[in-house]
């Protein structure tokens, strides 16, 4: 589904990936961790074109991301991406925030838009939420209607870029159940996150990057079983210890 | 048509422009020195806890600042030799116009500079036992006036962009001097288009300069 | 101080009258000034923010040219240089044959000028509302020019209200450069009582509580619209 091969990228003289290589097949999910400036974040948006990359391929569904004549706005629209700062619209309610691209990109008509955004909503637990302005809500409440609003595309994969990172601790919980339930939907995920328990619970495989490499790719058993590399064992020891 | 561009009237007024040049300069420096030391006063007042002080100084701040330079220049034109009974000459007329107005604009950036200063500094200060004078002379202003050198300078480029407004009194600066070459020769385009490559390449080094003392202060 | 008050001469004819012409030329050269201001300033300021570097080129390039001359000196360069630059006949008509042409004059120096400001709040509106959002809208397959036109602009104008609303006041007050191409505004019908009567005192008292006035009139107005224009729940990023 996901297939990144020998990815490296410079911002000026300073290297953030170093030839990193990767799959993610369908259905499987992938956790992405490593200490902050790892490149991590970077990595997850190489894979929807957010950020551009200099040398290896990034293929995504068969179609080549970095390629010229690729047709970025509309790879994009099959692959749902979720931010740390959730960036929903501030000027747009809720439920047009769910519509905006389903009628933009989609051309989906707005009853149809409608009843997806409404379902999605319902999914998400915020269907009394829908006619809010996203300032109006919770930190949890947001980045579940920005988990609605990806979803609405009806996305074959989806990318969430430190999803929690941003949230008070209490509300981390009621964004992590919507990963999970996704998760086990068979969804196709990339996520780059710090929730170790997350990664226990549903997570295939655990990639863990320090300095712009992949230092370790290996299956959740792997990861969190046997000794790995040193580094991922003081990073694991860091933010296991509380 | 830069063919028939007559350089020969430019060169050979050198000498007269760079009098009416010196005069522009003159009355730039004075004005930013002027203004910063009015609009440091107004902004201490501004920001007082003293309601009739911050009043008084708010109002002086609104009211310059809701008028059209040229029209303060023609105010004090025409109220200074009135109220010293002398004429005086339009220099030192533009001079007074150009510190008061000047004060107003002044007064908002460092008002913006002194806020910009974060509050702990300020308890952190008075926990020391600064007095309220002391606070601002050793915390607040040095922190203050370091982060508004950016903006300070490019107001200092506006205000030496603006003192060409004194043409409308006929003090002879810069521009003045080259609308008399332009009319006394007959060479309206040569000299329009000299004054404003003058102005542009000595604003334009200006900008260049605070964008990198700005680049150097992020690293 | 030895002054004679008479404020009944600012109600004397023809004074009355050159005091409302004037004011009627300052609103009109704004109002023309701000409609080019405006539009060019957008696409100006649009311009820097985007990714192609010969389109952010055009635009730094027109900031940088218009502010770095004083609008006094633009002005007599559109009105004097200009016209010696273009073949005779169109030079002429320039002078002459166009309607008004000191007033078109100096609405378009003035337009232009104060887009190359304009155009740099609308680009620090849009760089404010930061990458992330730029990021959001791209990831769900909306094309640069949807992300522009459903996110960026909506909320970037939304927050340089209070910065536009001063370009505005800008352009009002730098109206009375105009006279000096020959519009009698405001200010210079002001002058011309105080040379005709010897009354300044009366006659800039009068400009000067206009223009306090429609700045005051326009403040009110904003501060309105600012208000109607607020996102519910966000702190309006702009007030400060």
């Amino acid at each position: 589904m996901i297939e990144l091969r020998n990815v490296s990228k410079w911002f000026g003289d300073f290297q953030v990936l170093n030839d990193c290589s990767t799959k993610v097949a369908k259905g499987e999910v992938v956790v992405v961790c490593g200490p902050s400036g790892s490149g991590k974040s970077t990595l997850i948006k190489c894979v929807n074109g957010l950020e551009p990359f200099q040398k290896g391929s990034i293929e995504v569904d068969g179609t080549s991301v970095g390629a010229k004549d690729t047709n970025l706005p509309e790879l994009r629209s099959h692959i749902g991406m979720v931010f740390q700062n959730f960036e929903l619209f501030p000027h747009i309610k809720v439920i047009g925030n769910i519509t905006l691209a389903q009628l933009k990109v989609l051309q989906r008509d707005e009853k149809q838009a409608g009843e997806k955004a409404h379902a999605l909503l319902e999914r998400v637990g915020l269907l009394d939420q829908a006619d809010k302005y996203p300032a109006q809500l919770s930190g949890g409440q947001q980045q579940r209607v920005a988990i609605a609003r990806a979803l609405a595309m009806d996305p074959i994969a989806m990318l969430f870029d430190e999803p929690t990172s941003a949230l008070d601790p209490e509300m981390i919980n009621e964004v992590l159940d919507v990963m999970v339930e996704l998760a086990n939907d068979g969804m196709t995920m990339m996520v780059v996150t710090h929730e170790m328990g997350f990664a226990r619970k549903v997570a295939d495989r655990v990639i863990f990057m320090d300095e712009g490499r992949i230092e370790e790719d290996c299956t959740k058993d792997d990861f969190f079983g046997t000794p790995r590399g040193a580094r991922a064992q003081v990073f694991l020891s860091k933010i296991l210890q509380h | 048509m830069l063919g028939n561009f007559d350089w020969k009237v430019v060169t050979d007024n050198i000498p007269f422009l760079w009098q009416g040049m010196q005069i522009t300069l003159l009355l730039t420096v004075i004005a930013i020195l002027g203004g910063i030391f009015l609009g440091t006063l107004l902004a201490l007042s501004r920001l007082s806890g003293f309601k009739p002080l911050s009043f008084v100084a708010g109002t002086y701040v609104n009211f310059f600042r809701s008028m059209p330079l040229i029209l303060v220049i023609f105010w004090f034109y025409f109220l200074v030799p009135l109220l010293l009974g002398r004429p005086v000459g339009g220099f030192y007329s533009v001079l007074i116009a150009f510190v008061l107005f000047e004060a107003a604009y002044y007064c908002e950036i460092i008002r913006a500079g002194i806020q910009s200063v974060r509050e702990g500094q300020v308890h952190s200060g008075q926990a020391l036992g600064f007095t309220y004078a002391q606070n601002m002379r050793y915390i607040v202003l040095p922190q203050a006036f370091r982060n508004m050198i950016p903006i300070l300078l490019t107001q200092a480029i506006i205000l030496f962009q603006d003192t060409s407004l004194v043409y409308v009194v006929g003090v002879k600066d810069f521009l003045v001097s080259a609308d008399l070459i332009a009319n006394r020769e007959n060479r309206v385009l040569e000299m329009f288009t000299i004054a404003a490559a003058v102005y542009f390449v000595l604003c334009l080094s200006g900008s260049l300069f605070i964008k990198r003392l700005q680049r150097n202060y992020v690293q | 101080m030895n002054y004679n008050w008479d404020w009944g001469v600012l109600l004397q004819e023809p004074y009355f009258d050159w005091l409302v012409s004037g004011f009627s030329w300052t609103i009109t050269v704004s109002l023309v000034a701000w409609v080019l201001a405006f539009s060019l300033g957008s696409i100006v300021g649009i311009l820097r923010t985007t990714d192609s570097k010969f389109l952010r080129a055009i635009g730094t390039g027109y900031v940088e040219f218009f502010r770095n001359i004083p609008l006094l000196v633009q002005m007599f360069l559109w009105y004097f240089v200009f016209p010696e630059l273009l073949p005779e006949s169109a030079g002429m008509w320039v002078k002459r044959g166009m309607p008004m042409p000191e007033f078109t004059t100096a609405a378009i120096c003035l337009g232009l000028y104060t887009a190359s400001r304009v155009g740099e709040q609308v680009r620090a509106g849009i760089l404010a509302v930061g990458i992330g959002q730029r990021n959001a809208g791209l990831a769900m397959g909306l094309t640069p020019a949807q992300v522009y036109r459903f996110v960026l602009v909506p909320v970037s104008y939304r927050i340089i209200i209070p910065p536009l609303t001063s370009e505005f006041l800008t352009i009002f007050k730098n109206s009375s450069l105009a006279l000096t191409i020959g519009v009698l505004e405001l200010t210079a019908q002001a002058r011309q009582i105080e040379e005709y009567t010897f009354q300044g005192f009366e006659a800039f008292t009068a400009a000067t509580l206009l223009y306090i006035c429609v700045t005051s009139i326009v403040m009110l107005i904003m501060r309105v619209v600012e208000g109607k224009a607020a996102i519910p729940g966000m702190i309006s990023l702009g007030a400060k």
